[in-house]
C-alpha cells in the first residue's frame, strides 16, 4: 500500500479524499440544503449499508471463483450453478432440522463434496484445457440448472433467519435529527450486519489462512508457478482438491446467505454467476483483495444506483466493468502476466 | 412462386462454382440439390420453422464459428450482434410499436441495421481483443448480459421488457417474404452467401493471417502483422453475417424482446458451434439442425419416454456434454474419425485415408 502511495501520489489523493468524503457523508447528520440536494438521509445511508452487505455476499461467492481460477486457471462457470445448490439444500437442511447455523457446516460439506467431485472427474482430465473446460462447466451449469429446477420447482424459496437475528438492530449512525432535537439513529436488518460481520470474518481467517500458514504458502507458490511448486515434491493435486472444495464449499454458504435475505429461484445461478465473474474481472484474477474491492464496488454501485437511478443500475456495473477493462485489462488488483 | 425462385438461385449458384467445378465432390452437389428442391416435398412448418430457423441460427453460429475456429476467440457477443441488427430493424423500420419505429423504407434501415450491428460487433471486438482465451469469453459474456439487462431496462428506445413486435420484411418485387417457401429460400439464400463468403475469406490472404494469428500471434507480429487490426477486423466481418442472421431472426419471429438475446440464447449459439464442430464452417448448420430438431421435437420424445416435455434444456445439456467430454470438436470431428478408421482399415499399406478430404 506504501508503495502504491509512493508511485501514485495523485491516484492515492483522490481515493482518500473519496472515502473521506463517503465516512463524512455517513457519520455527519445532514444539514437540510444536503437533504434537499442528495435526498433524505435515510435512504442514502440505506443503499450504502445495503450495498456493503450485497458485497460482502458478492465476495463470499466470487472469492471461491477467483482462488479456482488464480491457482488452478479453471474457469468454473457451474459455480452459479453451486451457489444455488448450496442455498437449495440449505433450504431444505433448514426445514428439516430448523436451525439456522447447523446448515452452514452442512452445506459447506456437501457442496465441497461436489466440488471435489467436479475437480476429479472434470478438470483433472483435461488438465491446461482451458477452453474445453470453460466448455464443460457451461454444459455442466446448463444441466444442474434444469435438474434443480426439475427438483425444485419455478418457485423462489427464502431461508428464514433464526428468531434471535430478526428484527432491526440500531448502529450508532445518526439517521436524521427530527426538529425537536431527538437524535434518531439508523436501525438495520440484524441478519444483514451479521452476514457483513461473517462475510469480514472469512475474508480475514482467508487471509491468514493464505498468508500465515503452511497450506497457505503453498497454494500462494501454487498461484505463482504450479509447475516448479509440484517439482518440488508438493503434491499439488491434493492442494487443488482442498482449494476446489473450499470455493465450491465457500459458494455453497454464500447460496445460504443470499436464500436468507434474498430469495432463492432459477436464474439466480446466472446472475451469481455473472456477478462474480464481474468482480473478479474488476478486482482482477485471482487476487483475494481483489475480490472484496470488486465486490464492494459492484454492490454499491449496484444499490445506489437502484436508488439514485433505478432504470440504469445494472447497467452502471457493466460500465464500471467495460472501464476497468478498457484502462486497466489485468483488473485492479490484478497482476500483469 | 418456386418457378421464380428456382432459376434465380440456379443461375446465381452456377458461375460461383464453375471455377472450381471439379473440387466440389459429388456430396455438395446432392446437398445443394436436396436444399433446392426441398420445398417439393417438406411442407410448411418444416420449411418455416424448421430449415428457416435451422439457416438462421446457423448463420449466428457461423460467425461464432469464425472467430473461434480462425481466430481464436470464443465470442459470446454474437447472439447479441443478432439481436442488436434485429432492433435496429424494428426501429428504423416497422413495427406494431409505432410511436418508437421511425418507419424509414427498406433501403435505409437494412443496411443501416446491419451498419449499426456491425459497429457494435467491432466496438464490443476492440474491446474483447485486450483479452485471451478464457478472459474473452468471461468479457463478451459480461458484454452479452449488459446487452440484455439494458435493453430489459430501457423503454426510450428498446421499449423494455415487451420489446417490438409485428416486424415483417418488406414485400419486395411482390413476394410476401414471410410465406413459407420464400422465406425458405431467402434463408437458404443468405446462409449459403455467408457460408460461401466464410469459406472465401478463410483461404484468402486475410483469413491466412487470421489463422497464423491464432496459433502464433508472437510470430505473426514479428513478421510484421498488426495482430490487433486483424482480431478487430475479424470481429467486424463476423459481425455483418451475426447481423444479417438477426435481421432474419427478427422477420421469422415477427417480434424481438431482451429475451432473444439473453443468456440462455447466448449460451445455445456456442453450443450449436460446439456440437457441429468449431473448426468448420459446415460446423455450424450441423449443429444449428441438431438443435432446432431437438428443440422442436424434444417435447414429443420426452413425453412419448414418459417424461415431462421440459426437460428439454437437460438433453442439450446432457448431448453438449457428452460432445465436450467425448468428441472436442464436435460431431464434425466424430465423422472424421470415423472416416479415417475406415479409411485406414480400407488400405493397410499407406495406412492414408483414401478420401480427399473436405470440399469447401
Amino acid at each position: 500500500m506504501a508503495r502504491f502511495a509512493s508511485r501514485h501520489p495523485v491516484w492515492t489523493f483522490i481515493i482518500v479524499l473519496g472515502l473521506a468524503v463517503l465516512l463524512w457523508l455517513i457519520f455527519t447528520p445532514w444539514s437540510p440544503q444536503m437533504e434537499e440536494t442528495l435526498g433524505r438521509k435515510r435512504i442514502f445511508l440505506n443503499a450504502i449499508f445495503g450495498g456493503v452487505t450485497l458485497g460482502a455476499l458478492y465476495f463470499l461467492v466470487a472469492s471461491g471463483f477467483t482462488l479456482i481460477f488464480g491457482l488452478m486457471r479453471n474457469v468454473n462457470l457451474a459455480h452459479g450453478s453451486l451457489y444455488l445448490l448450496g442455498g437449495y439444500l440449505g433450504f431444505e437442511i433448514s426445514e428439516f432440522t430448523g436451525s439456522w447455523l447447523i446448515t452452514f457446516p452442512i452445506v459447506f460439506i456437501i457442496v465441497a463434496a461436489v466440488g471435489i467431485v467436479l475437480q476429479h472427474q472434470v478438470f483433472r482430465r483435461m488438465d491446461g484445457e482451458d477452453l474445453r473446460q470453460t466448455m464443460v462447466t457451461i454444459g455442466l451449469s446448463v444441466v444442474l440448472a434444469d435438474l434443480m429446477l426439475w427438483y425444485w420447482g419455478g418457485q423462489s424459496y427464502t431461508i428464514f433467519a433464526p428468531d434471535w437475528l430478526s428484527g432491526p438492530m440500531t448502529l450508532p449512525i445518526i439517521s436524521s435529527i427530527r426538529d425537536s432535537g431527538e437524535i434518531v439513529y439508523l436501525r438495520y436488518p440484524a441478519v444483514r450486519m451479521a452476514i457483513l460481520l461473517a462475510a469480514i470474518v472469512i475474508g480475514i481467517g482467508m487471509w491468514l489462512l493464505l498468508n500465515r500458514t503452511r497450506l497457505g504458502m503453498f497454494v500462494r507458490a501454487g498461484v505463482d508457478d504450479r509447475e516448479m511448486l509440484a517439482a518440488s515434491g508438493v503434491r499439488i493435486q491434493y492442494i487443488f482438491l482442498a482449494v476446489f472444495a473450499f470455493g465450491a464449499g465457500l459458494a455453497g454458504i454464500a447460496g445460504i446467505v443470499g436464500g436468507t435475505f434474498q430469495s432463492l429461484s432459477p436464474g439466480e445461478d446466472t446472475r451469481f454467476l455473472l456477478a462474480s465473474l464481474v468482480v473478479v474481472i474488476v478486482g482482477g484474477m485471482g487476487s483475494i483483495p481483489g475480490a472484496a474491492i470488486g465486490a464492494l464496488i459492484i454492490g454499491l454501485s449496484e444499490q445506489l444506483g437502484l436508488v439514485y437511478a433505478p432504470t440504469y443500475s445494472v447497467v452502471f456495473t457493466f460500465l464500471i466493468m467495460a472501464l476497468v477493462l478498457a484502462f486497466r485489462p489485468q483488473g485492479l488488483l490484478g497482476s500483469a502476466r | 412462386m418456386a418457378v421464380i425462385e428456382n432459376p434465380d438461385r440456379s443461375a446465381d449458384a452456377t458461375p460461383r462454382s464453375r471455377s472450381w467445378y471439379e473440387g466440389i465432390s459429388t456430396g455438395w452437389w446432392v446437398l445443394a440439390a436436396a436444399l433446392l428442391f426441398m420445398p417439393a416435398v417438406a411442407n410448411d412448418f418444416v420449411l418455416f420453422q424448421v430449415f428457416g430457423w435451422t439457416f438462421i441460427l446457423g448463420m449466428i453460429a457461423l460467425s461464432l464459428m469464425f472467430l473461434a475456429g480462425y481466430g481464436g476467440m470464443v465470442s459470446l457477443i454474437q447472439m447479441s450482434v443478432a439481436a442488436m441488427a434485429g432492433y435496429m430493424v424494428a426501429i428504423f423500420g416497422f413495427s406494431g410499436i409505432s410511436d418508437l419505429s421511425l418507419g424509414m423504407p427498406w433501403w435505409v434501415y437494412l443496411p443501416l441495421a446491419i451498419l449499426i450491428a456491425t459497429i457494435f460487433g467491432t466496438l464490443v471486438g476492440a474491446l474483447a481483443v485486450r483479452t485471451e482465451g478464457i478472459y474473452t469469453i468471461m468479457i463478451t459474456l459480461a458484454i452479452a448480459s449488459a446487452f440484455f439487462y439494458f435493453t430489459r431496462q430501457n423503454y426510450s428506445i428498446f421499449n423494455g421488457y415487451t420489446g417490438f413486435n409485428l416486424v415483417v420484411p418488406p414485400e419486395l418485387f411482390g413476394v410476401d417474404w414471410r410465406q413459407p417457401m420464400p422465406f425458405y429460400y431467402l434463408t437458404l439464400g443468405c446462409a449459403t452467401i455467408a457460408y460461401l463468403a466464410v469459406v472465401y475469406v478463410s483461404r484468402a490472404p486475410f483469413g491466412l493471417v487470421l489463422q497464423g494469428v491464432r496459433d502464433n500471434p508472437r510470430r505473426m507480429a514479428a513478421l510484421g502483422y498488426n495482430v490487433v487490426a486483424h482480431r478487430i477486423a475479424a470481429y467486424a466481418f463476423a459481425s455483418v453475417i451475426a447481423a444479417v442472421g438477426g435481421i432474419l431472426l427478427v422477420w421469422q419471429n415477427a417480434q424481438i424482446a431482451p429475451g432473444t438475446a439473453g443468456i440462455a440464447a447466448v449460451i445455445d449459439i456456442l453450443v450449436i458451434a460446439v456440437i457441429g464442430g468449431i473448426g468448420r464452417p459446415i460446423g455450424a448448420f450441423i449443429g444449428a439442425i441438431i438443435y432446432v430438431v431437438l428443440s422442436t421435437f424434444a417435447p414429443d420424445f420426452l413425453l412419448s419416454i414418459g417424461m415431462s416435455g421440459e426437460r428439454f434444456n437437460l438433453l442439450i445439456g446432457l448431448g453438449f456434454l457428452a460432445i465436450v467430454f467425448f468428441s472436442p470438436d464436435g460431431i464434425l470431428g466424430l465423422w472424421d474419425r470415423w472416416r479415417a478408421r475406415r479409411a485406414k482399415r480400407g488400405d493397410p499399406l499407406t495406412g492414408e485415408s483414401a478420401s480427399g478430404g473436405d470440399a469447401p
